[in-house]
C-alpha cells in the first residue's frame, strides 16, 4: 500500500502486512511478563464486517431491503447502506494497519479469514478469549431508517452466530441490538440469547433513544431472566448539535465517546433501573475510565439536594455505579498515575473492571497496560485481565486453562 | 561497538533500514541529510516506532491578529510516527512531539567509506 507523506521523499510503500509481525513487540511483552499463563479475556475487540458485507447482505430477510442493499453496495460500497461519519481514525495514514489489514494473507486451510485474522492478533497479544464487535455498524443508531438498522443488525447477528462464532471457541460476542426499535430489540434477545458464543447483548450508545423508555422494560426483564449482561458501546456523532462545535477529530473523539455513555448511565441510575432489575448486569464500553468518578461525584452531590427527583433510589447514585462493569480501554494513563489509582478505587476495579483492547483500532491497549500498573496486586491484575470477565459471563475456559 | 547497518547508498533521504542486534531491532534512517538511529520500541506501549510514517511536523498558521488561518507542514522538523497508536517523535531528538518527556532510545551513527554503522 502507498502512503502519501508531506514530501515525496517520505512517501511510504508497505509491501505486505501480517498481524503477528505488526504485533511482534506485543508478543515479546507477553513473553517477558508470562502472560500466556494468565487468563486474558478481551471484552471489546473489533472486526470489520464490511470485509464480508456481500455475504451479510444476503442474510437480510426483507426482500425489498436485500434487493436495494445489494445493488447499493455494488454501486457505492458499504457506505451506501451504513451511515458513516466524517473523521480519520487512521490518523491520516499514520496508523498503517487500517489500510494494511485488508490485504493480509492467510493459508487456505478452510478457516474463515475473519477468524484467522482475529486469532492471529489474539495470539500475538496473549488474549485467550475475545468478545468481538462490528466496526462501521457502530454508527447505525444514527440511521434515519429504523428498519435498516433492524434488517442489517439481524443479518449481521445471523452471520456472526452461524459463520464466525462456531469456527472457534475463543471468539464470543455480545450481539448488536437495534435499539431504535424496542420490539425488534426484544425479539433479538429472545431469538439469539441462547445461541452458542453469545455472552450478552450490546447497545451502541450513540443514538437518541432514552434507556428509561417503558418500551424497553420487557427486554431488560428478559435479559435479567436469561442472566445475560447488557452493554453500552460508545462511538461518536460529529453531527450531534453539541459535538459539532468541535473542529478536530481528537475533540470529537475525546468528548463524543464519553458523553453518550455518560448520559445513558446517568439516566439508568437516576431512573432507578438498578432497583427494578437488580440482577441485570450492565457494562459501559470504550469511554475510558475518567468519566466514571466525574459522573459519580456530580450525581451524588445533586442527589443529596434533589432526592425527590430520583425516588426510586435507595442508595447514592455512585453506589449503583460501583456495581456496574466498565471496560478498561482507552485507559487514561499518560501523566497522572495518582488520578488513575483513585479512579480504580472509586469504581471497585478489582471486581468491576474488564480488560479490553479495542484492537485493531487506533487507540488500542495491550494487556501490559494493566499488568504493569504498580498500584495493583497480582490478584487484582489477574481479575481485571480475565477473572472478572470469567465470573461475569460464566465463561468456560477449560479449553485454555 | 560498531555494528554494520548498510551501504550508505541503501539509506537515501527518507529511507530507513532496520537491523536486528542481539534480539533488539534498531532503525537507522536519513532525514535532512543526517543519519539517525533509534531502538524500535515506542515508550508508550512498546510499538515498532521506527516502522511508521516519516512526516513533517504540522503547525498552525496564526496571523498577527492571532487569527487561525489553517495548517501547514514545517519546512524542516520531521516526525517519525509509531504505527501502533500514532505517537510522533522528532527525528533529531527522539523526543515525543506531545510532551518532549517520553523519548526513543537513540544510538550514535557513523558513516565511513560508503558504509553506515550504529554504535551500540
Amino acid at each position: 500500500m502507498f502512503y502519501r507523506s508531506s514530501t515525496s521523499a517520505f512517501d511510504m510503500s508497505v509491501e505486505s502486512f501480517n498481524s503477528a509481525e505488526h504485533l511482534e513487540n506485543a508478543r515479546k511483552q507477553a513473553d517477558e511478563r508470562g502472560l500466556d499463563k494468565v487468563l486474558v479475556v478481551d471484552i471489546d475487540a473489533h472486526h470489520y464486517e464490511t470485509d464480508n458485507f456481500k455475504e451479510i447482505l444476503e442474510l437480510i430477510e426483507d426482500p425489498v431491503l436485500r434487493q436495494s442493499a445489494t445493488n447499493m453496495f455494488a454501486y457505492k460500497g458499504p457506505g451506501a447502506l451504513l451511515i458513516d461519519q466524517p473523521g480519520y481514525q487512521d490518523g491520516a495514514g499514520r496508523i498503517t494497519r487500517y489500510m494494511e489489514r485488508k490485504h493480509e494473507k492467510f493459508p487456505a486451510d478452510g478457516t474463515p479469514r475473519e477468524v484467522a485474522q482475529t486469532l492471529r492478533w489474539m495470539d500475538a497479544m496473549s488474549v485467550d478469549y475475545a468478545c468481538i464487535f462490528p466496526t462501521p455498524m457502530l454508527f447505525m443508531g444514527l440511521h434515519p431508517q429504523v428498519e435498516v438498522e433492524v434488517g442489517l443488525s439481524r443479518a449481521y447477528n445471523r452471520w456472526l452466530v452461524e459463520k464466525v462464532l462456531p469456527a472457534n471457541k475463543r471468539l464470543r460476542s455480545m450481539l448488536y441490538l437495534p435499539f431504535n426499535d424496542p420490539e425488534a430489540t426484544y425479539q433479538m434477545v429472545k431469538e439469539f440469547g441462547g445461541k452458542p458464543g453469545v455472552i450478552g447483548f450490546m447497545v451502541v450508545s450513540t443514538r437518541y433513544k432514552p434507556v428509561y423508555d417503558n418500551a424497553y422494560m420487557k427486554t431488560y426483564a428478559l435479559l435479567e431472566e436469561m442472566g445475560l449482561p447488557l452493554s453500552f458501546h460508545a462511538s461518536y456523532n460529529w453531527n450531534d448539535q453539541l459535538i459539532s462545535l468541535t473542529n478536530r477529530f481528537i475533540t470529537a473523539h475525546a468528548l463524543g465517546f464519553t458523553l453518550f455513555n455518560a448520559v445513558h448511565c446517568a439516566n439508568w441510575v437516576i431512573n432507578g433501573l438498578p432497583e427494578r432489575f437488580p440482577k441485570l448486569k450492565t457494562i459501559w464500553i470504550e469511554s475510558g475510565l475518567a468519566w466514571v468518578p466525574w459522573l459519580m461525584q456530580r450525581l451524588d452531590n445533586d442527589y443529596c439536594m434533589r432526592t425527590s427527583e430520583a425516588p426510586a433510589l435507595k442508595r447514592l447514585p455512585s453506589d449503583y455505579m460501583r456495581e456496574m462493569y466498565y471496560t478498561s480501554q482507552p485507559m487514561e494513563m499518560v501523566n497522572n498515575r495518582k488520578a488513575l489509582e483513585v479512579t480504580f478505587e472509586m469504581i471497585n476495579a478489582e471486581t468491576q473492571l474488564l480488560y479490553s483492547s479495542d484492537y485493531p483500532h487506533w487507540d488500542m491497549d495491550l494487556p501490559s497496560t494493566i499488568w504493569d500498573l504498580d498500584f495493583l496486586s497480582e490478584q487484582a491484575k489477574r481479575n481485571i485481565l480475565g477473572l472478572n470477565a470469567k465470573r461475569l459471563f460464566n465463561l468456560d475456559t477449560s479449553d485454555r486453562f | 561497538m560498531e555494528v554494520f547497518v548498510a551501504k550508505s547508498s541503501a539509506i537515501a533521504e527518507g529511507q530507513r533500514v532496520l537491523i536486528d542486534h542481539k534480539g533488539q531491532k534498531i532503525g537507522v534512517l536519513r532525514v535532512n541529510g543526517a543519519l539517525h538511529a533509534f531502538l524500535n520500541l515506542c515508550p508508550h506501549q512498546g510499538g515498532p516506532a521506527c516502522e511508521g510514517m516519516l512526516i513533517h511536523k504540522i503547525e498552525e498558521v496564526i496571523d498577527e491578529d492571532k487569527r487561525y488561518l489553517g495548517m501547514r507542514f514545517h519546512d524542516r522538523d520531521v516526525h517519525m510516527v509509531c504505527p501502533w497508536h500514532g505517537w510522533e517523535f522528532n527525528v533529531e531528538t527522539g523526543a515525543s512531539a506531545a510532551d518532549g518527556k517520553h523519548k526513543l532510545k537513540r544510538y550514535k551513527t557513523i558513516e565511513k567509506e560508503g558504509d553506515v554503522y550504529v554504535v551500540v
